[in-house]
């Protein structure tokens, strides 16, 4: 915890990134840079790089415009799938706002149904995402990625060549190990940071316009952690699975380190899962490269989702982790019915202790969390 | 200088604990409504510990819902990891301890006297204390008065899962004229059905018991064993398993 005091300038240079997104969306759009807002890691945003488009995630993580997306959508529902439709709608979001597109993947059955309200007002595409991370998968997602090739060329009216894209992967291939070597760091034991820092570091560089500074960037940061890390002491090792995770759900991160155990790692696709794997830049059809690439994300929306188990069990032995925590949104289908197949692979071919949490944005269970979160950590 | 007492207290939702160990021994325990304010009753606990005498040689552990209102604890440690001290201490067994609190009930696996998995209902009233003391009041009971009711009644259906909705089931069967036992056995019927789901789904591993305030209503055991398809057990000191595991845990420190 010391830590973060020690850093203060160079993460608070992160957090603000996210608030000077604001103001940088509006220099690009100056600069008639197209922006595309996206839902979900399944966008290959190698199509986006090669076209000189900016990316912004669309994804929200505050229970603010819940109530009024409530007013179209049922209340039962995901958070996440809300909270962004109720940006939209009330054009409370400077990205939806700015977004000249806004590319829907169909993963979960509540936001492909979401979208369709959506188009009222925005112009949306939908990619349509395997449900098996299968070659018939691949191959079917591989159109897909053309299609959506072709609707970026249609709409913004420019050419993306093969080169463009290969491009692109350079360029995604470089900021995704950046920062993965960033998130690497917490393999040491005492970790050098806290697992808050680390989410809200990655977090914030998604709001980064210009990727191909990234590498630098974490490179630097790195250098800094190592440099001023010391005498942290040894503390229980989290993992966190699950949903995704970020701003409101932050409060899921800082009770585990309130309890006094460190959060080593996050598998959700705000961390690893996004990021572990390249795309392959020496096959030379770049579109079947990206589609083996992003079938193969271990999304609970994938059946039957081994990829998810296989970077578990990785990342379980490489950070050397106590135990897991499964946190899922209320009312996603997907990930409560995994939480199963996910204790069980945890508790008897891992042999460590599991939980999981079901939350949403409110903060109406933090007290709750803490009992329980903190008990899970007595318990290792 | 060596602490002659090591006292566990357990801030509860309706009712706060305090158990008081000399030499491992229990030498005392009260128990004090919690009210509505945590600091003032974590205040009236100092002084009766004061008043006998122990507070001036004590090591302090506390525990519940209400435990950082203990401003004068050495150590906070949660609820779940407490019953599973207290429970291994009072059965002497691997059990599956099924805990109905104030305001949430837990099921927690203890091996070797140590908390191997744990669930707690959610954020909801059905299945509690709380839901309990909702319908003792309407009723015009105290808890006590509700329990030996129901030993005497045949259980009335009460379906509803919301504390709010189960009230005006109850109200309406008060409007029927039926017999104030057979409500009351319905409502004890209803926790011990929501009760009953949540430890099965989690599974019982080993022999289940009961711990928490509901310790003291027989006919609550019983049909909790029925619809288990178990029996429960439960022990006289149960409903201070949660102070009783502070207390052990105040020694360990030591």
């Amino acid at each position: 915890m010391e830590l973060r005091k020690n850093l203060p300038e160079i993460f608070e240079d992160f957090a603000e990134g996210r608030r000077n997104a604001f103001l940088n969306v509006k220099k690009i759009k100056d600069q008639n840079k197209p922006v595309i807002g996206i839902f979900c890691t399944y966008f290959p945003q190698e199509l986006a790089v090669a076209m000189n488009a900016a990316v912004v995630s669309l994804c929200a993580t505050s229970d603010e415009t819940i109530p009024a997306a409530e007013a179209d959508l049922p209340k039962n529902l995901c958070p996440l799938i809300k909270s962004s439709y109720g940006f939209g709608k009330t054009d409370k979001c400077p990205f939806f706002y700015f977004s000249d597109l806004v590319v829907g993947e169909t993963t979960c059955d509540g936001k492909k149904k979401m979208y369709e309200y959506m188009a009222d007002f925005k112009p949306v595409h939908i990619m349509e995402l395997p449900n098996c991370p299968t070659e018939m998968g691949v191959e079917m997602y591989k159109r897909e990625i053309i299609r959506m090739k072709e609707k970026l060329e249609k709409v913004f009216g420019v050419t993306i060549t093969e080169d463009d894209i290969r491009r692109g992967i350079r360029v995604k291939n470089a900021e995704r190990t950046a920062l993965k070597n960033l998130y690497s760091i917490m393999k040491a034991d005492p970790a050098p940071i806290s697992g808050t820092d680390l989410m809200n570091t990655l977090v914030a560089t998604t709001f980064n316009f210009e990727r191909e500074k990234i590498p630098a960037q974490m490179e630097a940061l790195i250098e800094k952690i190592q440099a001023e890390a010391k005498n942290t002491e040894k503390k229980p090792r989290i993992l966190i699975t699950g949903c995704p995770m970020g701003g409101a759900t932050m409060k899921v991160v800082e009770a585990v380190e309130e309890s006094g155990a460190v959060v080593v790692g996050f598998e959700n696709c705000s961390g690893a899962k996004s990021m572990e794997e390249n795309v392959d830049e020496s096959n030379p059809d770049v579109y079947d490269a990206l589609a083996r690439k992003y079938v193969n994300i271990g999304c609970s929306c994938m059946t039957p989702n081994d990829n998810r188990i296989k970077l578990l069990n990785s990342m379980i032995d490489e950070y050397n982790v106590d135990g897991v925590v499964d946190m899922e949104l209320q009312a996603c289908h997907t990930y409560a019915v995994e939480t199963l197949r996910i204790k069980r692979f945890i508790n008897e071919e891992k042999k460590i202790p599991y939980m999981n949490l079901e939350t949403d944005y409110s903060q109406a269970d933090v007290g709750q969390l803490k009992t329980r979160i903190a008990a899970f950590i007595e318990m290792l | 200088m060596e602490k002659k007492y090591c006292v566990g207290i357990d801030i509860g939702s309706t009712a706060s604990k305090a158990v008081i160990l000399d030499g491992g021994k229990t030498v005392d325990s009260f128990t004090l409504p919690t009210g509505w304010n945590g600091r003032e009753t974590a205040q009236a606990i100092y002084e009766k510990l004061k008043e006998k005498g122990f507070a001036a040689s004590m090591r302090c552990v506390a525990t519940g819902y209400g435990r950082v209102c203990v401003d004068y604890a050495d150590k906070v440690v949660t609820e779940i990891t407490c019953h599973g001290k207290g429970a291994w201490d009072l059965f002497e067994k691997n059990v599956t301890i099924i805990d109905v609190g104030g305001q949430d009930t837990k099921v927690i696996k203890v091996a070797e006297g140590k908390v191997l998995d744990f669930l707690m209902n959610d954020k909801c009233a059905a299945g509690t204390g709380k839901f309990l003391e909702v319908m003792a009041t309407r009723l015009g009971a105290s808890l006590e008065e509700m329990y030996q009711l129901a030993k005497e009644g045949e259980a009335l259906s009460i379906s509803a899962m919301c504390t709010v909705f189960a009230e005006s089931e109850v109200i309406s069967h008060i409007g029927k004229g039926e017999k104030r036992e057979d409500i009351a056995a319905g409502v004890i019927d209803s926790v011990a059905y929501r009760v009953a789901g949540l430890a099965s789904r989690f599974g019982i591993n080993g022999d289940a018991a009961l711990t928490g305030g509901l310790c003291g209503s027989p006919y609550f055991i019983r049909v909790l064993s029925e619809k288990l398809g178990q029996p429960v057990q439960t022990h006289a000191f149960a409903r201070y398993a949660g102070a009783l595991g502070a207390a052990l845990t105040a020694e360990e420190m030591s």
